[in-house]
């Protein structure tokens, strides 16, 4: 049985106008110590997806359908408080801008402290202790001064290693981090991916990391899912889903990342945008963007069709099986 | 308007720039606390010059005074010591009214396409806006018609613009500040990061639009931005800013190729690995330091594995070496040893 499994996941969205379908019939699993990286584009649904997963989508966004299990358990339905029991101590989250994951009013090993204390019955001298440690363990210069300061007396990169101290606290098996890195330098970048790795591959915590930096996947995640309109499109071992694209949208979206060292004089591109919630083609949600769309393509919605190690919402893999 | 290939007479040359900022404590606090008035060199002395029809890059992590350099350039700031010199005038003094005419020639482009555009505007009056200040047509039709031509010039039609900028993805408010850009015809673009707020795909998008204008129209761009792959794309040549200075200054290819400055060689070094190659990558240790009390001598050296005593108290000054001006004492004196495989396949 998987750490995580999610099966069928819908998430909706009641406006004046309408239902807006967010997140649709996603189904995915993350093992014990695996790392799922999930990239999409602006809109796709994968921070949906995440925020669903730990509970904290925001009204009036809600599961309309599917299923959440952690360990096999149920946690799609469960009331306020019990969520908020497994929030930290099984799930850790870590979100993109690090000043608004943290409480400017106090500092930083009162924060700690605190979450600590929340998910185990240890005392304030112990739990400081325990808060030294993390802290010496996320690469924080003279921890035992820092943990007295506050939140903006840390530049940005020391601030998201103490967020990940705090997601670790309380040993979670499963850590969804959000854009851990978009709202830091390149250089700072490098050194928070690997010690992400470094710490959940150390504790056996798994990750799913959701972000739109394909760069940060490759270096970082062991399975990979494509997201686009809210469906996903492509999932499967990141080496393969990198290399080998097989849904004509992530063969674009590989093509149109400029790489260091390659002399392109274009890049490719897929014409148009990303559709809005509002107007999602019939069919593939991709086929009027898409070179290689025929008919079927855009009458019908393709379900993910089990390719190699991974799986493909996609009709010319169907289309390939038949005829190969 | 021809297809311009890059001549050698520059169009755009920086020497000896600096821009300092005041960031002191209000003068209360410093008459009461007895605090000293603090000064942020925001650009500290360089020297850079860009040739007609090129694409030349600033690349630097945040706070480094990439974007200084190009508000400066465009005249939002004007220099506290050095010159701009534009097609052989400095334009770096200049009064509001003397600036006007050059204003036309030099447009900029802006990271964020919701913050730069109008919301109340539609999108034919805010690309109207520099015809008519301009004067460069006359009477509602040959605006119009100007307008249709530059809204096609960007791949969208006519009839966007009727709308208003919030009817627009991201990728399309970034066409319609390009569109607004082309309409004074400037020879000379400043972008800073024009698809940093953009999705990859719509990235690609604007770049490919941004070389094929550059082509068309001849036009030279001041490339701003922090994400290598993306100037590796673009630039012909590209200078690296750190802390307010340029460390390595040159062709575009050579750099990438053969970095050889410290900072240049831990820049390249974060790009993620798309090739998976399995190479690990050596995060270097240690952030940007405060640009208010700067480290003396190199200001790179407490970050940098090959800092001896003399780039603890002297500062480096650009020399060339082989294409590229390097500011580094290592360099000079060859200190500097190839210690991780940064150049293999770069």
């Amino acid at each position: 049985m998987a750490l995580l499994e999610v099966d069928q996941l819908r998430v909706e969205f009641l406006t004046r106008n309408g239902t807006l379908t967010a997140v649709d019939d996603v189904s995915l699993k993350i093992e014990e110590g695996e790392v799922l990286g999930v990239v999409g584009e602006s809109g796709a649904g994968k921070s949906m997806t995440g925020n669903a997963i730990i509970g904290l989508l925001e009204p009036p966004g809600r599961i309309a359908g599917g299923e959440i299990r952690l360990d096999g358990q149920r946690i799609d339905n469960l009331p306020y408080e019990k969520m908020r029991k497994i929030r930290g101590a099984e799930i850790g989250a870590i979100f993109q801008d690090p000043l608004t994951s943290l409480n400017p009013l106090y500092s930083v090993g009162q924060q700690l402290v605190e979450t600590i204390r929340t998910h185990s019955d240890v005392g304030l001298a112990a739990a400081r202790s325990r808060a030294l440690e993390l802290l010496n363990e996320v690469g924080i210069p003279a921890a035992s001064q820092r943990i007295d300061h506050f939140p903006h007396q840390f530049s940005g990169g020391m601030r998201q290693r103490v967020v990940i101290a705090l997601a670790l606290s309380a040993n979670p098996r499963l850590i969804i981090a959000d854009e851990p890195t978009t709202a830091l330098d390149v250089s700072i970048q490098a050194q928070i991916i690997a010690l992400l790795k470094r710490l959940c591959r150390d504790h056996g915590t798994a990750v799913m990391l959701v972000t739109h930096d394909m760069g940060v996947i490759a270096e970082t995640a062991d399975r990979v899912a494509v997201m686009y309109a809210g469906r996903i499109a492509e999932i499967g071992p990141v080496a393969d889903v990198i290399k080998h694209a097989k849904h004509p949208y992530t063969d674009g979206l590989m093509g149109s990342i400029p790489v260091v060292g390659q002399q392109t004089e274009r890049l490719a591109q897929i014409e148009g945008a990303m559709p809005r919630l509002t107007a999602i083609p019939d069919g593939c949600a991709f086929n009027p963007r898409c070179p290689k769309a025929f008919d079927k393509c855009r009458q019908t919605r393709p379900d993910p069709i089990a390719s190699g190690a991974g799986e493909v919402a996609c009709w010319l893999i169907e289309q390939e099986a038949h005829h190969g | 308007m021809a297809k311009q290939s890059p001549t050698a007479d520059p169009i755009l040359q920086v020497q000896n720039l600096s821009r300092v900022f005041d960031v002191s404590p209000p003068w209360l606090n410093r008459v009461i606390e007895g605090q000293p008035r603090q000064l942020l060199k925001a650009v500290d002395g360089i020297d850079f010059s860009v040739k007609s029809g090129e694409t030349f890059s600033l690349v630097g992590e945040s706070g480094c005074g990439k974007s200084t350099v190009a508000r400066l350039v465009v005249g939002l700031y004007g220099p506290s010591t050095g010159q701009i010199i534009f097609e052989g005038d400095d334009i770096g003094g200049l009064s509001r009214r003397e600036m006007a005419p050059i204003r036309r020639r030099i447009q900029m482009i802006f990271q964020d396409p919701y913050a730069s555009l109008n919301p109340r505007w539609r999108v034919k009056d805010i690309i109207a806006e520099p015809i008519r200040a301009f004067h460069l047509a006359h009477g509602g039709a040959a605006i119009t018609a100007r307008v249709t031509e530059l809204l096609e010039q960007v791949k969208l039609t006519a009839d966007d613009g009727q709308k208003y900028p919030h009817e627009f993805s991201g990728g399309q408010r970034q066409r319609i500040s390009i569109a607004r850009a082309l309409a004074s015809e400037p020879d000379f673009l400043v972008c800073d990061e024009p698809t940093s707020a953009l999705d990859v795909s719509v990235q690609a998008q604007i770049l490919n639009l941004m070389k094929n204008l550059q082509r068309e129209l001849g036009l030279t761009y001041l490339f701003i931005s922090h994400n290598l792959a993306v100037v590796y794309y673009i630039s012909d040549r590209l200078a690296v800013m750190y802390l307010g200075r340029l460390v390595e200054v040159g062709p575009a290819r050579d750099i990438f190729k053969n970095p050889q400055h410290p900072y240049t060689r831990m820049l390249l070094d974060t790009i993620p690995d798309l090739e998976m190659s399995g190479r690990e990558r050596l995060p270097v240790a240690g952030e940007v330091p405060n640009p208010i009390n700067p480290p003396s001598g190199c200001s790179f050296h407490p970050r940098c594995p090959f800092a001896n005593a003399r780039c603890r108290s002297e500062a480096p000054q650009p020399r060339m070496v082989g294409s590229t001006a390097i500011a580094c004492h290592g360099v000079e004196e060859n200190r500097i040893i190839e210690a991780a495989p940064v150049a293999n396949g770069r």
